[in-house]
């Protein structure tokens, strides 16, 4: 068995995995190892070929791999290890380590002083939903069918339908519209687009592909391979409504219907999760409920901008090396985040009032769509902090700062809520 | 041309466990199926409980040949290498009527030979499984029932019978069977004839349509409709014995069931239905399972559903195993009316048919070469760090983990590709190790799955299908007629 | 002539709609501030959007390799561009930014790789 120790491992390669790794190494840590399961560094950006990466970062707009390749350039020079091929099965967390395999090595066994956990997320499955019907070859998520495409060069289909308005779904419509599909429709059970606005006009709005919001698929029908699908309106408790149906031939069905932090490993390392984002609960160095293990990225909680996954990871790395040096932040007090009317979820969940005070960042979502409001972070009937906002939807993440010198008014909680709402 | 000695159509859980005892002895055997892997129609989609026949219609051959099946599971899982648990069933009354109808039902499990159950109190059937509805009045424990995996099982015995010498024709369909002075002479199949001088009829909800090319049809064949849902792992309310209800007046009722790999089971619908091949899952059904299971199982939810899926029992008009060799058509014998019971009942209509095929004239001569033992394909997932380092050393293809969820190996699907009766589409690879079972459901693995089946079958990988022909993956290279 | 636009300027979204005879626009309307304007103005005179594709790549670990363009293309040019790229086909070694396909169709677009 191969044996091995670092100061600060993470285990994905992915935006989150890259900016951790290189925030661990640059505070100084000595050691610092990435763990990827794939044969490349990139995780999901690879085969995310489409641009509108790195607006925020970088000021450009980048496709996929070219927002990975500006990390990615950083690993080797800055003497960070990476075991490729590699998948990561268990974690030890009272003896602080992991054990992994690949073709090369055997089984791995690594220690560590600082874990960062930063595996993403994975598809919703339509058996997750429930959709009745067949069981026929021509059922993907949309990912799946992003991999084959852009990575392998396989087409999957001819005819679509794609059920689900999140970013991947409308980006593949476009991308299967250039090469020859038709895309017949996208269709959205709740009343708003749960992906960006932008995405709607660039992949939808350019080639004429119909939306529609409030309806869903009530059945697949096909033996061998999808032969068409039943499209429905929807009530307002999301049930389909008798009598509004009608058939859509298609020889594809692409599912676009959600992303789940895949926390296996987390639960594995007894990492202690929210029951709403799925993700680890964490503090504002991004720390989980376990000494040492820290978490960012999509496996905290699904992110709609990789600007976004990296802001966050670099924090986690940051202080996942810090750790790793034996730099200490002793609590005096715990402050719990707690979502107010409106409000979905907020990471990180925990605040901890430190002798180190910086700006802290709450990320959060929204429950419904709504504009010209007012966002609120108040602790014992105090504002902390407000925001104006013209537009929220839940598709769209929202983000909030609360000044190093305003940390001191927090009491037990703090809530965000969606203040006022100006019609 | 060779001659076989017993053609048997049908790979399920009856065909493959007939050719498995048929391969203790001298002879050449053949099986057909028209479907690409074994496990049949019925078999593959059953819910894999092992049956010990108490509620069974006391004095028939269903009884008789499930009750002496049970038993037997023990030798056979560890023979055959098959996750097998005697987990254990209650039979839950939650309603007065129910608890009524306790004593007759014990009564009947005595008369069908099943004397070690016991009944329970509410309070009993509570401490046994804690997760059972608090609304219990009482209960019957069963506790020979047990749970097996039912792809496994059949692939199992395809392969030991295989290692035996037994011949497998997939994707093969029967078209005709041909006589010769009153007496079975050729099976017809759309890739050719085969000459034979028994043919074993097995082909579950197809046994009609065989049983009219010798004109032995006095019955009929519909398929009765199973839904299920498969439960995620991870739920706070897994329950360690089957829950059974009560069947009454109205209604057969639904159960929840674990399976040998940890995800629970619930259901099935039972819908009578004319087209062999619909396999859709309907909201009403789903919908009907949930209300059903909660009397049981109050806790039971739709969002813990990993997938859903459902089989079609075949249900013969008049009900009844009949099991016999024709006496109008010498050679030809007809397995007919063995239902969602087949699975359990597989391990000892082996035997019996074996014996029908003695008293028709074969010759029984047994195979000293017999090997019973197969060893399974490589359980990665429960062995050693040290286990698992020997062996990637060996062999670095189980290095490579495909399959995140349910941990699978690239050489473990080797593996599966390349033991006796291979695996050819992604569905065959999934039965065999579960990859695509998991909470992805096949979102990783199955584009590199697509890839491992194509390079090892050295073809194109828009060849590779989900199960049968037609059922293709991909539909191309990018960038169609370029 | 009228069409509706989808305003990206902003998280707002306004649906703006242009009314025109010809190319020649007579009202703009729905915008909920100034910066709506040059946007569609641009979207309904002269829509320009990103490519990315993928060409095919001999030698390469994957068969084929993402590009797109390096400045973004005239809308209605889309289509043909595709075309052209379908019958690329790029050899290993293959680097992050190399030109594919130098000024496509003449519209002064370069095709670039944009993995390595």
């Amino acid at each position: 068995m191969f044996e091995t120790n670092y100061d600060v491992v993470i285990i994905g390669a992915g935006p989150a995995g890259l900016a951790a790794a290189i925030e661990a190494k640059k505070v100084g840590t000595q050691k610092v190892l990435i763990v990827e399961r794939d044969h490349a560094l990139g995780g999901i950006l690879q085969q995310c070929i489409h641009p509108g990466f790195g607006l925020h970062i970088f000021n450009e707009e980048l496709t996929g791999p070219e927002y990975a390749y500006r990390f990615i350039g950083q690993i080797k020079p800055l003497g960070i290890d990476v075991l490729l091929n590699t998948m990561v099965l268990d974690i030890h967390s009272d003896d602080k380590r992991l054990y992994a395999v690949n073709r090369e090595r055997g089984v791995c066994n690594i220690g560590y002083k600082s874990l960062v956990l930063a595996m993403g997320c994975r598809e919703r499955t339509r058996g997750a939903i429930a959709i009745p019907g067949t069981r026929p070859a021509g059922i993907f998520t949309a990912g799946t069918a992003q991999r084959y495409i852009n990575m392998q060069g396989y087409m999957v289909g001819r005819e679509f339908v794609i059920l689900g308005s999140g970013d991947i779904g409308m980006i593949m419509a476009r991308r299967l519209t250039l090469e020859g599909a038709k895309v017949k429709a996208v269709v959205e059970i709740m009343p708003y687009l749960t992906g960006l606005t932008r995405n709607k006009v660039q992949c939808l709005d350019d080639f004429d592909i119909p939306l529609f919001l409030k309806h869903t698929i009530t059945d697949i029908k096909g033996k061998n391979r999808v032969e068409k699908v039943t499209v429905a309106q929807v009530d307002d408790n999301l049930c389909p409504i008798k009598g509004t149906e009608w058939d859509i031939d298609c020889d594809t069905l692409l599912l676009s219907v959600g992303l789940i932090p895949e926390n296996e490993l987390s639960k594995k390392a007894q990492v202690k999760l929210d029951p709403i984002t799925l993700g680890p609960i964490v503090k504002q160095r991004m720390e989980t409920s376990i000494k040492n293990i820290y978490a960012c990225g999509n496996v905290l909680h699904v992110n709609d901008l990789a600007d976004n996954v990296t802001v966050e990871s670099q924090i986690a790395g940051m202080y996942a090396g810090l750790n790793a040096l034996g730099k200490e932040f002793k609590p005096r007090k715990v402050t719990e985040c707690i979502p107010g009317e409106y409000i979905r979820y907020i990471v990180p969940q925990k605040l901890e009032v430190t002798e180190d005070r910086q700006d802290i960042s709450l990320y959060f979502r929204v429950k419904e769509p709504a504009r010209n409001v007012t966002l609120e972070i108040s602790s014992k009937g105090e504002t902390i902090a407000r925001a104006r906002r013209q537009k929220i939807n839940p598709g769209e993440m929202e983000k909030m700062k609360i000044k190093a010198d305003a940390i001191d008014k927090l009491g037990d909680e703090l809530i965000v809520s969606v203040a006022e709402v100006k019609s | 041309m060779e001659i076989m000695d017993v053609v048997i159509i049908g790979a399920g859980a009856v065909g493959t466990a007939i050719a498995r005892e048929l391969s203790k002895y001298e002879l050449n055997v053949l099986v057909v199926d028209k479907n690409e892997d074994v496990g049949g129609d019925a078999s593959k989609s059953n819910s894999g409980i092992i049956h010990t026949g108490y509620d069974a219609t006391p004095g028939t051959l269903e009884s008789r040949l499930v009750v002496a099946a049970n038993p037997m599971y023990d030798k056979l899982a560890r023979e055959l290498d098959v996750p097998f648990t005697r987990c254990g069933a209650i039979l839950t009354a939650v309603s007065q009527e129910e608890y009524e109808l306790l004593p007759e039902l014990f009564r009947k499990s005595h008369e069908n030979g099943v004397y070690d159950v016991e009944m329970l109190t509410a309070e009993q059937a509570k401490s046994l499984e804690p997760q059972i509805s608090p609304e219990v009045k009482g209960g019957i424990y069963i506790p020979r029932e047990g749970i097996i995996d039912p792809f496994t099982l059949v692939v199992a015995y395809a392969e030991n019978a295989a290692m035996n010498g037994v011949k497998f024709m997939l994707s093969t369909k029967v078209i005709d069977i041909h006589l010769e002075d009153g007496r079975v002479s050729r099976v017809v199949t759309d890739i050719g004839e085969i000459l034979t001088r028994f043919v074993i009829n097995a082909a579950g909800l197809y046994t009609d349509e065989i049983a009219k090319m010798v004109n032995q049809c006095d019955f009929t064949v519909h398929p009765r409709k199973g839904q299920f849902y498969i439960m995620e792992k991870d739920i706070p309310y897994n329950i360690e014995k089957i829950l059974l209800p009560v069947p009454t007046k109205h209604s057969k009722g639904k159960l929840a069931s674990p399976t040998v790999h940890g995800n629970m089971l619930i259901g099935p619908t039972a819908e009578d239905l004319e087209d062999k091949e619909d396999y859709a899952v309907t909201a009403e059904g789903l919908e009907e399972i949930i209300e059903s299971v909660r009397r049981l199982l109050p806790a039971a939810s739709p969002k813990d559903s990993i997938t859903q899926y459902c089989g079609l029992r075949p249900t013969k008009t008049p009900e009844g195993y009949k099991i016999e060799a024709s006496e109008e058509v010498q050679g030809y014998i007809g397995v007919t009316g063995v239902r969602s019971t087949g699975v359990t009942a597989s391990a000892s209509i082996a035997g019996y048919v074996v014996d029908i095929l003695a008293d028709e004239g074969l010759e029984l001569k047994p195979k000293v070469s017999f090997e019973p033992y197969r060893i399974g394909i490589t359980k990665f997932n429960e062995l050693s760090w040290k286990e698992k380092d020997e062996l990637i050393r060996q062999n670095p293809f189980y290095g490579h983990v495909v399959c995140r969820c349910e941990t699978v190996t690239e050489g473990q699907i080797i593996e599966a590709i390349q033991r006796p009766i291979g695996a050819r589409s992604l569905d065959a690879i999934k039965r065999r190790l579960r990859p695509g079972t998991g909470r992805c459901q096949g979102g990783f693995c199955s584009p590199r799955i697509v890839e491992i089946l194509a390079r090892e079958l050295n073809v194109p990988a828009e060849t590779i299908t989900k199960h049968r022909k037609g059922s293709e993956i991909l539909t191309g290279p990018n960038r169609l007629g370029v | 002539m009228q069409k509706t636009f989808t305003c990206l300027i902003c998280p707002v979204g306004c649906e703006i709609t242009v009314t025109a005879t010809g190319d020649t626009i007579e009202r703009i309307e729905g915008h909920e501030c100034k910066r709506g304007i040059p946007y569609v103005t641009d979207e309904f005179l002269n829509p320009k959007r990103i490519l990315t594709t993928t060409v095919k790549a001999d030698g390469a670990q994957f068969p084929v390799v993402s590009v797109r363009s390096d400045k973004p293309l005239p809308k209605n040019k889309i289509f043909d561009c595709m075309e052209v790229l379908k019958k690329t086909r790029i050899k290993a070694p293959i680097t992050m930014g190399q030109v594919v396909v130098e000024d496509i169709l003449d519209t002064g677009v370069n095709i670039i790789v944009t993995r390595c």
